[in-house]
């Protein structure tokens, strides 16, 4: 059974990769919201809102 | 030997480099330097190792922690010096013409009437670029004169960065433009970027497709010299097919690679830590 997390904002579920590790980003299947991972600790995953992209971003 | 790979947000990149540490038998650690506080005037053994890869997506965050880092003895890739150059559009221009390395004509003004002037001087069609920033976030194509100077208008409105008016000419080349992977001395890959059809910026970010590009000793010698003029490093080497030959318009230092790997079949991760591991033992 995937670790999956429930969306803020519409209460989807988003499905967290297996290999996925803190300071990823994923988004909800619904919304599109994105979120950081925080921590995935004993099959509980914690999220945050994933920061604006910024005007210094990029490579 | 223990790697370091400081990231503020983890892309495909960074699990990949972290992947390639791991299959290297490295002692690799991921630090988000959001989770850091570094106390600056002091003197301590530092936590990342004999070398780490600089990977922040913010400009701002990636060259002042890597100033930091670098102070604890800790070489760090790009260096500071590297990314303060590589972040800045302007900069890279400046190391560029002063390298005799072929650029798109540019003209840099501090005032919406100097840029209209600027704007006039590039024959009223101009591509205007902030100076900082990337994935062709507010790359603009102006072809009017009206447009031109409404653009110029509202950045007066804006952070001070975007009263740098960085105009470049417009340059006429095919749907395509050429992104080199440089790793120390070795052009290791390229592709060709395939702009979106209603756009005229090729990023991946918006949309252009990646295909592989056919390493010539035009490109390998041009992209080791922006490279070179820059300093030993990792880079992604922009660079445009004219009419007079190929231009280098850019040069990025935090560079992306995900579409690449696929459609060139090089393990540009891989490299990248065989670099790091080098620029360890020396």
């Amino acid at each position: 059974m995937p670790l999956t997390a429930k969306c803020k904002e519409c209460g989807a579920d988003i499905e967290i990769p297996d290999d996925a590790l803190p300071g990823e980003i994923v988004s909800c299947p619904d919304c599109g919201l994105e979120y950081e991972i925080v921590s995935i600790q004993a099959g509980k995953v914690e999220l945050k809102l994933a920061e604006e992209i910024g005007e210094d971003w990029g490579e | 030997m223990k790697i370091t790979i400081l990231h503020d947000l983890i892309r495909w990149e960074e699990k990949a480099l972290y992947q390639a540490s791991l299959k290297k038998g490295l002692d690799v650690s991921l630090i988000d330097i959001k989770d850091e506080f570094f106390d600056v005037t002091k003197d301590y053994d530092s936590k990342f190792g004999d070398v780490a890869l600089q990977r922040a997506t913010s400009y701002y965050k990636g060259l002042h922690s890597a100033a930091i880092i670098e102070s604890l003895g800790v070489k760090v890739i790009n260096s500071s010096q590297v990314l303060m150059i590589t972040g800045n559009k302007l900069f890279t221009t400046l190391k560029l013409k002063e390298n005799n390395i072929a650029t798109p004509r540019t003209i840099v003004a501090f005032s919406p009437e100097k840029a209209i002037e600027a704007f006039k001087e590039l024959g009223e069609k101009a591509v205007i670029k902030p100076v900082l920033g990337s994935w062709g976030r507010m790359v603009a194509l102006l072809d009017s004169y009206y447009s031109a100077k409404a653009v110029f208008e509202e950045r007066e409105y804006m952070e001070p960065i975007y009263q740098v008016y960085y105009l470049q000419e417009f340059v006429k080349r095919p749907p395509r433009d050429i992104r080199a992977f440089v790793v120390g001395d070795q052009v290791i890959a390229a592709i060709y970027r395939h702009q979106p059809s209603g756009d005229f910026r090729t990023n991946t970010a918006l949309g252009g497709k990646a295909e592989n590009c056919p390493v010539t000793k035009e490109i390998e010698d041009l992209a080791i010299k922006a490279a070179k003029a820059i300093g030993n490093g990792v880079y992604g080497v922009d660079m445009m097919e004219t009419e007079k030959g190929i231009v280098v318009h850019e040069v990025n230092g935090t560079v992306e690679f995900k579409n690449s790997v696929s459609v060139t079949g090089v393990d540009i991760p891989a490299k990248i830590i065989d670099f790091a591991i080098e620029v360890a033992k020396r």
